[in-house]
């Protein structure tokens, strides 16, 4: 070891000074000793002779002069077979081994290993001695509940290397030697299933990025039919408070046609990950016909939990989507909320006394956000496979007004703007996606012009209704208030849904492709009507029987009956009829 | 045993500045001032300097007071002989019962560990119709009562606590007036609930520093009970004189400000709290019932609007009642399934029809023609308000279930409400002509 040695000088906050001899790395682990506990904390600035770091624990009862002890270590995440299913906190801690060590409480200074050491796993050889390798080559695979987990050179191994021996099919736990490589040099280096990363590094051993352009499907019709994502995309969904940020979450995570998801709740409310963590067992996957904890890992640093493991949580959780990424899996990291996560960074920028931006967020909030959402994307692999990381990030912004660093930040950098509005959702028309704010760069699966034509008759809707409201319904002609009936039909059957509903919840893409051109060419027709009420009227029915229709199976007769009524209904008010 | 320090080497707003070793973070003193002994807190470290909150404020501490720390952080004494009595922010008695100070227990202790909560499913009842039909409270939920100055606020906490079936309620008052800590405290004792309650009252004459320990007592000791397997109400009033307080600290210590003076990590600090409600697996629970009041009726103010990020909804009690625009029990879908059949569509058509008749009446203030439709519409708002949404109401669930079945029967045809004919065949009030 070296003569690194350290001992605490100052204590404000989470933040602790600490006054070293040697070395030190920005971003190094350190724990500090206090009452018999080593506390995790991060180098975040160095100064002379005296390092800052942030603790990842409470710092009550910390001592000027109490002892650091320096780990050589960035903050990594061990990446292995066993991640999914888990439950961790933003330090890769299983929670539900702390709960049955330590019981009720998440006391500091436990740290427990996030993969298994006794699991044994199945592991069959891929690579033959004298193969040249490169860093995310794949090795050997060990099956993973249903998925192939590869066993790839770990993303550190820079340069080429030499399989010297390799152990035959069988059993065997992460820490096992299972192969030997050599560099050119002839240095030789022991591989195992599992190794580790620094959370703050993206992993790049991928031959190119690749334009995103695949839809991924999250069966939302606003999502996937006005405001689609790509897979390898990006999107955030800011909102007020009770707009319904966490149910769409909540919602996309069930139905997202991906492989892997990745909740981070980050600073949230712990009740929404109990629901997530409860339920999720017991709801299967229509893609596998397994339980969809079976895809699912949870990243949760709720909001109680020390604050600078939350500012962590995000990095952790885009570390692991990327690990499953290199083997060519579709994974979708969903974060809520990306708001906490820069709330994190400016309290310790506050601490720091860094010189404040706008809102005291610290000046580099841009820079880390794009730099968070940049790790997203789809890449060309080693082996000529693909394999993408959507990020979806929910934001929180103070006061539900849009104009604030944060949300502004994320804009600049996301490919989709799932904008949610208060008065939607005072109105319950959920998903509260704003249809008229909201945008996606990204191609979708329906037409793109019929698309726009849709969203022209929701623009030129909503300006008749900001005119009726001050002339009144009386001086409104025909034709404006058609158009005005037919946006309120597009809003109520169409981008409206039910995500407690079994049916109407989730939408699959030829559904959505049918029903919506169904409901373009509802929008599209010229109709006549002998007078507003008889227009209301029809409206009325319309969108009564049009939301049955999002009820019923597609496969069930009932699907085509109402079809027929709604093409019924359609013929009779047609003007040349 | 304990060093005694001398020096007091600065003075600023209630935190004070000694030079000492050996001192540890969140540790406690004890400070001798020209008026008084009072306890304060190590609230930061740098170097050889110890900088403390005085819970009683600085004044009338001298530069030569003394200042001896005490080898433990914040506690409290945790015993049944709680019950019945009142404290103040540093746990005093705030009665002429004697000090307690058997068991003594860390405040502000660590979360909870996600995976082991369970998911709430028990319903409170409180026998005020705009909580339990339309915004059911349910054990383990934090739920603020979001209102201005002025509102009744203090009356429906106390009401909700007397009538909501739990073993133990406890009352974190912050800034109260003191005729208000009195009300409490009388109305406990009137209705026989003292002896299961206890009171730690911060009064808007106390220290400032006193207020920002109100709710980790509280709810340390609340914590302690729900382990023991008791079903605990807390009651915090007003976090937005907590959130005060927090920020007067934070600017003394000459913090950066982030938003209209509060520190940036107000979220963090609000949640941390709000967060100690819970259902534990296999023990007891807490429930906490908050009021923040909003400055200039804003929702937007920093104080209301992190709390809305924070718990499971809120009721906005506005004029003396429960709005039913705005308030929101996230936790409701958990329980309103299975108390009555019936339940979520009286909830959800009542709602309805009442912002129907918020519509009628704009239209009726802007002048336009009332049709027959507006006119009913017109009937069933006023009784709404007067039967249902007033608080005076004190009715049980079911009963209030069958008053919205009367008033829309009253008021509407079966088909003009809405309402699956299914239920209407078996709730519809019959016609008495």
């Amino acid at each position: 070891m070296s003569q690194k040695s350290g001992r605490v000088v100052a204590v404000n906050g989470n933040m602790v000074s600490i006054g070293f001899q040697g070395n030190v790395a920005m971003n190094e682990v350190v724990y500090v000793l206090s009452k018999g506990k080593r506390l995790k904390s991060e180098i975040i600035r160095v100064k002379g002779s005296e390092a800052q770091a942030q603790v990842y624990e409470i710092t009550k009862g910390i001592r000027i002069g109490d002892e650091v002890e320096f780990s050589e270590e960035m903050l990594s995440v061990e990446l292995g077979p066993g991640l999914l299913g888990q439950i961790y906190d933003g330090l890769q801690n299983p929670l539900p081994e702390i709960a049955e060590q330590k019981g009720f409480f998440l006391e500091s200074g436990v740290y427990l290993r996030a993969l298994s050491r006794s699991k044994r796993w199945s592991f069959s050889p891929q690579a033959k001695p004298g193969d040249i390798l490169r860093r995310g080559d794949c090795i050997g695979s060990v099956p993973e509940l249903h998925f192939t987990h590869k066993i790839m050179l770990p993303f550190d191994f820079f340069g080429e290397w030499t399989l010297a021996d390799i152990v035959p099919a069988g059993e065997y736990g992460v820490e096992d030697a299972i192969a030997h490589v050599r560099d050119q040099r002839g240095v030789e280096r022991e591989l195992r299933m599992m190794f580790s990363w620094p959370v703050k590094r993206a992993v790049d051993c991928y031959v190119e990025r690749l334009k995103p352009k695949q839809p991924m499907v999250t069966k939302t019709r606003i999502i996937d039919t006005f405001f689609p994502v790509a897979k390898g995309g990006t999107y955030c969904i800011p909102g007020p408070f009770g707009a319904g940020k966490t149910v769409l979450q909540q919602v996309t995570s069930r139905n997202a046609d991906v492989d892997i998801v990745i909740l981070a709740a980050c600073g949230e409310r712990a009740g929404e990950v109990v629901e997530t963590l409860k339920e999720f067992p017991q709801i299967s996957d229509p893609r596998t016909g397994r339980s969809l904890m079976e895809r699912t890992i949870i990243i949760c640093n709720t909001s109680s939990m020390p604050v600078a493991s939350r500012e962590a949580s995000v990095y952790t959780a885009v570390t692991i989507a990327e690990y499953y990424r290199q083997m060519g899996l579709d994974v979708l990291l969903l974060a809520d909320s990306t708001s906490r996560w820069a709330q994190a960074m400016r309290e310790m920028s506050g601490r720091l006394e860094e010189i404040p931006g706008e809102e005291a967020f610290p000046a580099y909030l841009e820079s880390l956000i794009a730099g968070f959402y940049e790790r997203a994307g789809l890449v060309l692999l080693n082996d000529g496979e693909t394999g993408s990381v959507t990020i979806g990030g929910a934001v929180s912004p103070a006061g539900g007004n849009f104009e604030e660093p944060v949300t502004q930040a994320t804009l600049k950098v996301v490919g989709a703007f799932h904008g949610l509005n208060r008065e939607r959702s005072d109105a319950r028309r959920y998903p509260a996606i704003h249809p008229l704010d909201s945008w996606s760069k990204y191609p979708g699966m329906v037409d793109a012009k019929q698309v726009e034509e849709a969203r022209d008759v929701l623009r030129r809707g909503n300006e008749v209704n900001q005119m009726m409201k001050v002339v009144g319904e009386e001086g409104t002609s025909i034709e404006d208030f058609v158009m005005f009936l037919k946006s309120e039909f597009l809003d109520a059957a169409y981008l409206q849904q039910n995500s407690f509903h079994d049916v109407d919840a989730a939408t699959d893409a030829d559904r959505q492709t049918y029903v919506f051109a169904k409901i373009h060419k509802i929008l599209h027709a010229r109709m006549f009507f002998p007078d507003k009420d008889a227009a209301r009227r029809w409206f009325l029915q319309l969108t009564a029987v049009t939301k049955d229709w999002n009820l019923v199976l597609m496969k069930s007769p009932e699907f085509k009956q109402l079809e027929e009524r709604l093409d019924g209904m359609l013929a009779e008010v047609l003007e040349n009829a | 045993m304990h060093k005694v320090y001398h020096r007091i080497e600065q003075i600023a707003g209630n935190v004070i500045t000694v030079t000492a070793s050996g001192v540890a973070n969140g540790e406690l003193a004890q400070v001798v001032g020209t008026l008084g002994v009072s306890l304060a807190q190590v609230i930061r470290l740098d170097k050889d300097k110890v900088y403390l909150q005085v819970f009683a404020g600085s004044r009338g501490i001298a530069t030569d007071g003394q200042v001896r720390f005490l080898g433990h952080t914040m506690d409290v004494s945790f015993t049944d002989a709680l019950l019945g009595r009142v404290f103040n922010g540093s746990g005093q008695p705030r009665d002429n019962g004697p000090a307690l100070d058997e068991n003594r227990i860390p405040i502000g202790g660590p979360s909870v560990n996600p995976a082991k909560r369970i998911i709430p499913r028990k319903m409170v009842r409180t026998g005020i119709p705009m909580i339990d039909v339309f915004n059911s409270l349910v054990e383990s939920q934090k739920l603020p009562i979001f209102a201005a100055a002025g509102e009744p606020y203090n009356e429906l906490l106390a009401r909700i606590a007397l009538q909501a079936e739990v073993d133990i309620i406890i009352l974190g008052g912050m800034g109260l007036k003191h005729d208000d800590y009195l009300q409490f405290r009388d109305t406990l004792e009137a209705h026989g609930a003292l002896s299961r309650s206890i009171l730690f009252v911060h009064t808007a004459a106390d220290p400032t520093v006193e207020c920002q320990m109100v709710p980790d007592m509280a709810l340390a000791v609340a914590e302690q009970f729900a382990l023991q397997n008791k079903r605990v109400l807390v009651l915090l009033t007003d976090m937005t004189s907590f959130a005060d307080a927090l920020k007067e600290i934070a600017i003394t210590m000459e913090q950066i400000p982030s938003n209209r003076g509060y520190p940036g990590d107000l979220y963090s600090q609000l949640a941390s709290r709000y967060e100690k409600a819970v259902d534990f697996e296999g023990a007891g629970s807490i429930t906490i019932l908050a009021v923040t009041t909003m400055p200039g009726d804003d929702v937007t103010h920093p104080v209301p609007d992190n709390t809305g990020y924070i718990t499971e909804g809120q009721f906005y009690l506005r004029h003396g009642r429960i709005e039913p625009f705005g308030s929101l029990s996230r936790l409701k879908q958990q329980v309103n399934a299975r108390t009555r059949e019936d339940h979520r569509t009286v909830m959800n058509t009542m709602i309805q029809l009442y912002a129907s008749f918020k519509e009628t009446l704009e239209k009726q203030s802007m002048g336009f023609r009332m049709s027959a439709w507006d006119n009913k519409l017109l009937k069933y708002g006023a009784r709404f308000e007067k039967e249902m949404m007033d608080l005076s109401v004190n009715i049980p669930l079911e009963a209030a279930l069958d008053l919205g079945w009367q008033i829309m029967a009253d008021c509407f045809e079966p088909e003009e409400t809405g309402i699956p004919s299914k239920l209407v065949a078996s709730f519809w009030p019959k016609k008495t002509a």
